[in-house]
Formats: C-alpha cells, structure tokens, sequence
C-alpha cells in the first residue's frame, strides 16, 4: 500500500493539473458550437475562424511587438543597473538596489492604476505605448535581478585587462562584458517576453484601441464558452511552451556547458 | 573599486533604470496615495487630505465584505495550495528515479505556461453546467441532475489552488533536493520513521522555503482580479474585483485608490507576519 500510495498521488496530481489544460486542448477541434463532452471532431474549422480573425491576429501581433520592445528596454535598463553597482563602488547601493527592486513587490493591478491615474493627468492617451511602459516596469527589477547576480567576480579581470588594453569603458562593456554575460541576458528577456506577452491587467488598464492578445481574449470570453477562444487559447499556449522550451535549450543548456 | 572607474560614471550606468522606475512606479504610486486621500464632488476631483475614503472602506458593508471575501480565499488557497503542492514536491524529489526527475517537474508545471486568462477559462470548461466534470458525473449515475460549480467560490479556489501549486511544486521541490541526503540517513539510522523523519528534520529544513512560497501565493493571490473574475460570478466581489467596479462605471478613482493602498496594507502585515522565515533572496 504505501509503496503504491506515492504513484496514485503523483497521478491524481497531474490528473489535475491537466485537466483544464486537456480539455482547452481537446474541444479546440470541437465540430459543433459548444467546447463541452460530447466531443464530436476532430475539426479545424476553429483554428481557421482564429486566424481569419482580424482582431485576433492584430492582437497578436501587437502582443508580439510590446513584449519584444518592453523586453529590449527592460534588459538594456537592467544591464546597465547591474554593471553600474556590480563594478563602481556606489554610495548608498544597498538603496539604490531596493528601490530597482521595488516595483516586484507590489501587484499588477497597483502598478495599472498608479500609470493610469498619472496619464490621465498629464492628458497622455492610452495606446500600445502606456502598456508597453507599464511592462518595463514590472520587468525591469527582474532582468536587473537576474543579470545582477550573474555579475560575478569572473568577468572583473577580463574587463580590466581590456581596460588596460585601451578599450574605453563602452568598449569594454560592448566586446567584453556583454557576451560574457550573454546567457543572463537572453534568460532575462525571454522571461520578460513572456511575462509581458501573457500579462493582462496592466493591458487592460492602459490600453484603448489597439489591444494586446489577452485583453481581446478577455473581449471574447464575455461570448461564453465557445471552441475558438479553445483554440486561440491552445495556440497561445503552444507559443508559450515554444518559448519555454527555446529557453531552456538556448540558454539554460549552454549555461551548464 | 579602481580609480579608473570613477563614482560618476556608475552613476551614469545606474540613472536610466533609476529614472524609469521613479517616473513610472515611485511618482505615479505616491500620486495615488495622494488620490486616496482626495474627495469626489459629483463627478469633479477635489485634492486634500481627507479620510473619508477609508471611513468608507471601513463601514460600507459592501467594501468590508470584499475584504474579508478577499482574505477569506486568499487563506483557503494558500493553505490548501501548500497542503496539495508539498507531497507532489516530496514525490518527485525522492520517489521518482533522478533521471525521470526534471521530466516530471517540468511537466509538473508545463500548464503554468497558458496564458493566465485562458487558464481560468479553461476551468470554466471543466466546471460549466454542461462541462466536463458535469457530464462525468451524471454519466456514471453519482448524480441525476448537474451541480452548480461555476460562478462559486469553489471555482475561483478550485482555479487558484491549480495555479499555485505548481508554483509551490517548484519552490519546495527546490527546497528538498537542496537537502543533503545524510539528514535523513541520520534521522533514519537514529530510529526515526518515516514520519518522524519528516516532522521533525525535514519539515523545519524546509519551512524557510514553505514559507517563501506561501507568501508569495497570499501577495499573487489577493491582488489577483482575473481569477475571481472569471470563474467566481458576481455573487461576492473580492478587493481587486471592487476596484475594478470603481474604476469602470463609477470613476470613483480615490476610493479605488484607497482600496489599493488597503491592499498594500494588507500584503506589508503579511511580509511583517512571516519576515522572520522569508527568503526571498532564495527563490
């Protein structure tokens, strides 16, 4: 008994961790109008309705170009930050890093309606733009979390020797410090990019007419259930994983290397 | 560090990031803290320094239901969420054979990678009048007519508590097999079962590690306005829920504004509670 109680628990456990995910996935290629048993299918009639969707696709697209760009920003900021109080002896550091770090600690919703409230204010209209600001700001302790503690002692040496080689300090960090760093790096912008692509409230609140992937998602679920938000979602979730996996082979495989 | 790296030019690197986060995080919450201290006159905004916001909050039966619906779920699913994720954690650490072990895990958590609004919806899908558990039900005979699953609080739990215990899955996964292996040969060799093994070395080992992840379910949790939303229905509104209400239809930005700081509150009480276990450096 207690030799097989571990497996049925480990069973019951993914049992329900796949549940909800098996049946997005299952009733996306639902042949009829209702996501629900019995299943009939299997149909791509609703992956074609998503990509017909003009609304969707440019969702996706915008999704696509604010996590990139809220990313690139986030990192660029975060890198700097890092060799900033890793390699120059900074009064007050221990502030100045709390504050960076600040922003982890306080919920989406908070951070939204701090931005709204300011850009309504100052009479700055909503768009892409706010959102993809908002998601530097939530990134930004990350990446400089991340590349901060890959900052060891490791690259000091090579950065001096370049030094004493002439390189001026922006031709250190370029040629020396940034590729030595690269694998942080790339793990703090995929992480960004899909915290970003999958973050919704800070979306929500700070964006109008062009939208991101989850606010129009959030548009279709007032519908109810149907098989094409199944299949969007399903996609979505595939992208995802791509990224994940992109991840862990790119960046997490070289690491260990 | 060397003279060749003056004190000016860290400044230099450091002052982009340091730029962005006052002007897009310190500035815009001061103003909000500033706003939940302001006053609606009909629909016109009038600064000060009143408290009337958070008298509000504090004998509006509505406001304080949602706090206490809020915290409510919020225990519920923390407690259930550790109480599920540590077995699973336990299981995989030192059940399944190390070669199978990063598979497990990472299937563990593979869900964790849908998008956050089609997860909760996906649970729709499970717990609707027609879905799937339904069906299952009414097709094996336990029961003739459909429950009512959806629009509960059953479902906002049933839909956090999936969440969250992969998150904990991870975390005290990392916790366990940081353990050195002799600690339990010791316990073991000592005459200690299997039991006494776990609540007495084990658990206090990785109670740090528990404890981090609690905390950190309870602040993604309560701020959380997706989950509830979906899969709770409009019979009781958790805080996130109520300032959503405010923002949207009523434009009551100083009350929204006040229950956020409440909110703050409530996450800086809980960082207070636990701080002596918390490793968030450790993550």
């Amino acid at each position: 008994m207690t030799r097989v109680l571990p497996w049925l628990y480990l069973c019951l456990a993914f049992g329900f961790i796949y549940l909800p995910v098996g049946a997005l996935v299952l009733f996306s290629f639902q042949d009829g109008s209702l996501p629900v048993p019995p299943f009939n299918g299997p149909s791509l009639k609703w992956y074609g309705a998503v990509l017909a969707d003009r609304g969707l696709m440019a969702a996706m697209l915008n999704s696509l170009v604010v996590a990139v760009g809220s990313s690139a920003v986030a990192c660029a900021l975060g890198f700097l930050a890092a060799y900033g109080l890793a390699r120059h002896a900074l009064p007050a550091s221990g502030l100045l890093r709390a504050a960076l770090i600040a922003p982890m600690t306080v919920s989406y919703l908070i951070v939204g309606l701090g931005l709204l409230i300011v850009f309504g204010r100052l009479g700055i209209g909503l768009s892409l733009w706010s959102a993809g600001i908002g998601h530097v700001v939530i990134n930004l302790p990350l990446c400089f979390a991340l590349i901060y503690a890959a900052m060891g002692g490791q690259q000091v040496n090579a950065e001096r020797a370049a030094r004493d080689l002439g390189a001026g300090e922006w031709r250190v960090l370029a040629l020396v410090t940034v590729p030595m760093l690269a694998p942080a790096i790339l793990a703090a912008f995929f992480l960004a990019m899909t915290f970003s692509w999958d973050e919704f409230i800070i979306a929500f609140l700070l964006t109008r007419f062009d939208v991101t992937l989850p606010v129009e998602i959030w548009s279709l679920l007032r519908s109810g259930l149907s098989p094409k938000t199944n299949a969007v979602g399903s996609l979505v979730f595939v992208i995802s994983v791509i990224l994940v996996l992109g991840l862990e082979v790119f960046v997490f495989r070289r690491r260990r290397q | 560090m060397s003279g060749r790296a003056p004190r000016r030019t860290g400044r230099g690197f450091v002052a982009p990031a340091l730029i962005w986060t006052l002007a897009f995080f310190m500035v815009p919450f001061a103003v909000m803290a500033a706003m939940s201290l302001a006053t609606l006159d009909g629909r016109s905004l009038v600064w000060g320094l009143s408290a009337d916001n958070y008298a509000r909050i504090l004998t509006t039966p509505y406001l304080r239901r949602a706090i206490a619906v809020s915290l409510e779920i919020t225990a519920i699913v923390t407690v259930i969420s550790v109480v599920l994720a540590y077995p699973l954690a336990w299981i995989i650490a030192f059940r399944v054979p190390e070669r199978w072990q990063r598979l497990a895990l990472v299937l563990a958590v593979l869900p964790f990678w849908t998008s956050y609004v089609v997860r909760s919806y996906s649970w729709l899908l499970v717990l609707a009048r027609e879905g799937v558990v339904n069906q299952a039900l009414i097709a094996s005979g336990l029961i003739a007519e459909p429950l009512t699953l959806a629009n509960t609080r059953t479902a906002t739990v049933t839909g956090f508590v999936h969440f969250f215990v992969m998150l904990l899955t991870l975390t005290i996964y990392a916790n366990l097999v940081q353990l050195s292996p002799n600690y339990r040969r010791a316990a073991t060799d000592l005459g200690a079962s299997a039991f006494q093994t776990f609540r007495h070395v084990i658990l206090p080992l990785t109670l740090p590690g528990v404890v981090t992840g609690a905390f950190l379910t309870f602040v993604l949790c309560i701020g959380d306005y997706v989950t509830p939303q979906i899969l709770g229905g409009n019979n009781e509104l958790t805080v996130p829920q109520v300032i959503m209400v405010q923002l949207g239809r009523r434009a009551d930005f100083p009350l929204a504004s006040a229950l956020s700081v409440v909110l703050m509150g409530i996450v800086t009480l809980a960082y207070l509670g636990s701080a002596r276990w918390l490793r968030l450096d450790r993550l």
